[in-house]
């Protein structure tokens, strides 16, 4: 059996054209030799996943393409969706010294990108060692970015591994969540792939959601790896949240992603000014809508998305409604729905609404992005485990929670950040799980 | 503006400037070598005259470094595949049309007096003002007892170049192959035979690489390959070494136009430096066509303006004493190297090549402070590496993290703990980190005075000569 896909999808490649071709093996090759190979390279440092950066990319220079994909998928076995997906602005290219040598950062994404797809065209497996060569069962709940890592590092390493995950696709917010002209679903899918032929094992559909369900996987595995991620995007609190038209950003961008909606007309108004806010409004532009409003309750240099996210989403035609906050969501004769907003002004940092500012935007989506809510509650009734401010608490070197046989990682950790984080809070975990089971089996 | 004509080269060679096409394909035709002089050359070498040769397909292959096409240029390619009629009748035609350059023949024909007798005068009735002796074809030629067969042996040297004085009225230049242990034993024999100048080098013995699917080294003839001649940038210190042993040798010195990977202005006055009155060049023009040639004079002039020198004659030969032999160098010379921090883009490479490549003298650690002396006191490259390589990074995903991230490293652009530091008391002064160093002037050898007289290594053993080795 082989991991579940989706239908590729005309249309959908065609609005979400990818924001970065990949690049031809030759220029590939030459961007590969401008890299000076630096030692302790800033860049490795810089990513989470500690990626040998000048290791590949020196292997692609040379011609072997091969021994660069391994060395990128040693470090981070979501290699190929973590070249779309990070911000490497902030990570790796961030870090480049080319920023004090000839300006142009090396561009280390579209290169682990050209390694990655090189080595998915050969066909080529992973090798591992030989299956269940431990006797070590783990569970990892969720089938995100962490949970993968998890289970790829504990599988590598002769243990078994199990995904449970709720959703009937596994991948978590690779597969649902990132913007498809960065990651195609389709590649997330495939990723998740090499890793299921690598041995992990996955249950799809099953929600663990009971203190009998806990219990159950209790007794079957000897550890347990919470990547759960976060809940539902917070609510805005405000009368009229439940009218139809009001879609949060996730359940817009897993819907396009996977195909239930394929157009919007209209105008769409995104509230919020995170990454996924970007996101969901960039979707709607491309989905159709002629006009799409970022609402943002602060200034344009409060916003929490990343600087090239913001002049993406300028590019491609948003437009930014500053100090403003949603007040209400009413509908009028026409079915359209009526978004009322208040102008505020920040006063030592709090927000108050400004007398007779009210506005009211007729469009037709409203789409909250505020924020995740915390995922966590469950876990900690059941098993004892310390949750602040909604993450769950657990050591940043090893990923142990305060009960020993739980490890956690990815969002419900760190509150949400980036694919590779996730990815590194995993690979620690099963490192760290690995350790305590040599320790107890020696 | 200074004068960069060659004046009477070899005793009556004139030409507008150095720069000659060398013996090559460049200069195989009269059309090629008229549209040479129209772009800027100030002579060229015919593409050597001799019985018509069958040449095979395919003839060049090159070596490529970290993504530059042709660092090394490698050809089994043979002398001129066109009659010597032809040949001389465009000879004649180009210095007809083109009187005040510089055109020289190359000639080669089998080793018989009167071949030779034959050979010069018909190029010299042509028109040529000079004749090159090709005694330095690699491949192919020597296989008939032409080329290099003769210019590794001295005595066919110095006899062929005799017969050619016999009959030559215009000066005669010997083209030196490198393929010999000492290019010196060669130059004399030439200069005995009465050569009136020389040419070095000609193309080194090479395989330049070998297809990784066929096995077959390159250029492949039919699934095969024969050893060819290697020439462009990379053999250029090669030739300035030979040149320069023949510069400083009383019996072997002679006018010389220097040849071996000259591709811009600067090489050429590397050259000039070491002694050639002229220059020639032909793998740069086989990249990128005549037109290098106009970057090349330009360049040389501007270099002479700039130093204050107003004819080629004023610079010629100022470095040949400027290299000594080993024991002559001065052994309490010191001098460290010295990191500019504000230069300093932290990738490190000076470290590590030090640690790896030299004396383990430059450190990563001016957070933890200084600590000089021995490399057992310092952490190793590997456990700088595997201390960053297990540390817990995460993406500064807020504002208030980027901007820490992206704050300030002090008063310098790198974050000081990747600004190297050298122990100055470990340091050897090899130059390698200066070397390595991506920055322009990051890295600088700084004299240090340590109170010492000069001392050579012979004075310290009070003149002691080197021994020859005991034959047993």
């Amino acid at each position: 059996m082989s991991t579940a896909t989706l239908p590729d999808d005309l249309l959908l490649r065609e609005h979400f054209t990818e924001l970065k071709p990949p690049l031809a093996p030759q220029a590939a090759v030459i961007e590969a030799n401008r890299c000076l190979n630096c030692f302790d390279a800033p860049c490795t440092g810089a990513c989470p996943t500690h990626i040998d950066v000048p290791g590949f990319i020196k292997r692609i220079a040379s011609g072997n393409l091969r021994g660069s994909a391994l060395r990128i998928l040693d470090a981070n076995i979501l290699g190929a969706s973590c070249a779309r997906a990070c911000p490497v602005e902030v990570l790796c290219e961030g870090a480049c010294v080319m920023h004090r040598y000839n300006r142009d950062p090396i561009q280390i994404g579209q290169l682990q990108r050209f390694a990655m797809d090189s080595f998915r065209a050969t066909g080529e497996e992973l090798l591992t060692a030989p299956r269940a060569s431990r006797n070590l069962q783990v569970a990892c709940i969720g089938g995100g970015p962490s949970s993968l890592a998890c289970a790829a590092e504990l599988c590598r390493h002769g243990a078994s591994a199990t995904i449970i995950e709720r959703q009937p696709l596994p991948g978590g917010l690779n597969t649902y969540g990132v913007a498809e002209y960065k990651l195609r679903a389709a590649d997330s899918l495939r990723e998740v792939e090499m890793i299921r032929r690598m041995g992990v094992s996955f249950r799809f559909d099953s929600d663990i959601d009971s203190a009998e369900t806990l219990e159950e996987l209790e007794s079957e595995f000897d550890f347990i790896f919470l990547g759960v991620g976060l809940g539902a995007v917070q609510r805005m609190d405000i009368p009229g949240e439940d009218s139809p038209g009001v879609i949060n950003a996730l359940e817009l961008i897993a819907s396009y992603k996977t195909g239930r909606i394929r157009e919007i007309k209209g105008t769409v108004v995104v509230v919020g000014a995170g990454n996924t806010a970007i996101d969901a409004a960039n979707a709607a532009r491309r989905l159709g809508a002629e006009t799409v409003y970022l609402l943002y309750r602060r200034g344009e240099r409060d916003i929490s998305a990343f600087d090239f996210e913001y002049e993406h989403a300028k590019q491609e035609g948003v437009q930014f409604l500053w100090r403003r906050q949603p007040h209400a969501i009413r509908s009028n004769e026409r079915g359209r729905l009526l978004l009322e907003t208040v102008q505020v002004c920040e006063v030592d940092g709090a927000l108050s609404p400004i007398l007779d500012s009210h506005d009211t935007i007729e469009c037709d989506f409203v789409v909250p992005a505020i924020g995740q809510s915390p995922f966590a509650q469950l876990v900690r009734d059941l098993r004892r485990i310390e949750v602040h401010s909604g993450r769950i608490v657990a050591d940043p070197a090893t990923g142990q929670t305060g009960n020993p046989r739980y490890f956690a990682g990815g969002d419900c950790v760190n509150g949400g950040r980036e694919v590779v984080d996730a990815v590194a809070d995993g690979k620690r975990s099963a490192r760290a799980i690995l350790k305590i089971a040599e320790a107890a089996y020696a | 503006m200074p004068d960069i004509r060659v004046r009477g080269f070899a005793g009556r060679i004139d030409a507008p400037n150095p720069f000659w096409l060398a013996s090559a394909p460049p200069a195989n035709c009269g059309e090629q070598i008229m549209r040479a002089f129209d772009a800027g050359w100030g002579g060229a070498v015919w593409k050597t005259i001799g019985e018509p040769v069958v040449n095979v397909c395919s003839r060049y292959s090159a070596t490529n470094w970290n993504g530059q096409r042709i660092m090394g240029l490698n050809n089994i390619e043979l002398i001129s595949d066109r009659s010597v009629e032809a040949n001389l009748r465009e000879l004649a035609e180009v210095k007809k049309r083109y009187p005040y350059h510089a055109v020289i023949a190359s000639l080669m024909v089998e080793s018989k007096r009167e071949s030779w007798h034959e050979i010069v005068a018909r190029a010299e009735d042509a028109g040529a003002d000079g004749v090159e002796l090709n005694f330095g074809c690699p491949h192919g030629m020597s296989e008939r007892g032409m080329g290099a067969a003769v210019g590794q042996v001295p005595e066919y040297t110095e006899t062929i170049t005799a017969w050619v004085k016999e009959k030559a009225r215009t000066p005669v230049l010997v083209k030196l192959t490198p393929n010999i242990t000492d290019i010196r034993t060669i130059a004399r024999a030439a200069k005995r035979g009465g050569a009136d100048g020389l040419c070095a080098i000609n193309t080194i013995n090479s395989i330049t690489g070998i297809d990784l699917d066929t096995f077959v080294p390159r250029p492949n003839v039919d699934g095969k390959s024969s050893h060819g001649g290697y020439c462009g940038p990379a053999v250029k210190p090669i030739a300035l070494n030979m040149v320069q042993q023949i510069m400083s040798d009383p019996e072997s010195a002679l006018p010389l136009s220097g040849i071996g990977g000259i591709c811009s202005w600067q090489d050429a006055v590397e050259f000039i430096l070491l002694g050639c009155g002229t220059l020639q060049v032909c793998t740069a023009v086989m990249h990128y066509g005549y037109r290098v040639v106009e970057d090349m004079a330009e360049g040389l002039e501007n270099w002479m303006r700039s130093k204050g020198f107003a004819t080629i004659e004023d610079m010629r030969g100022l470095s040949i004493n400027r290299v000594t032999e080993w024991k002559h160098l001065n052994l309490n010379y010191k001098v460290v190297a010295q990191i500019d921090e504000q230069k300093c883009i932290g990738c490190d490479l000076c470290h590590i090549a030090c640690w790896d490549g030299a004396h383990q003298c430059i450190h990563l650690d001016r957070v933890e402070g200084p600590m000089n002396g021995h490399v057992e006191l310092h952490a190793t490259p590997a456990a700088i590496e595997e201390r960053s390589r297990t540390s817990i990074t995460i993406t500064p995903v807020t504002r208030n993290e980027r901007a820490a991230a992206a704050s300030g490293h002090g008063p310098y652009p790198t974050p000081l703990e990747k600004i190297p530091r050298v122990d100055e008391t470990e340091c050897v002064g090899c130059n390698l980190c200066a070397l390595v160093c991506p920055v322009d002037d990051c890295i600088t050898m700084v004299k240090v005075d340590n109170g010492l007289p000069p001392e050579t290594w012979e004075e310290r053993n009070h003149g002691a000569e080197c021994l020859e080795p005991q034959r047993s």
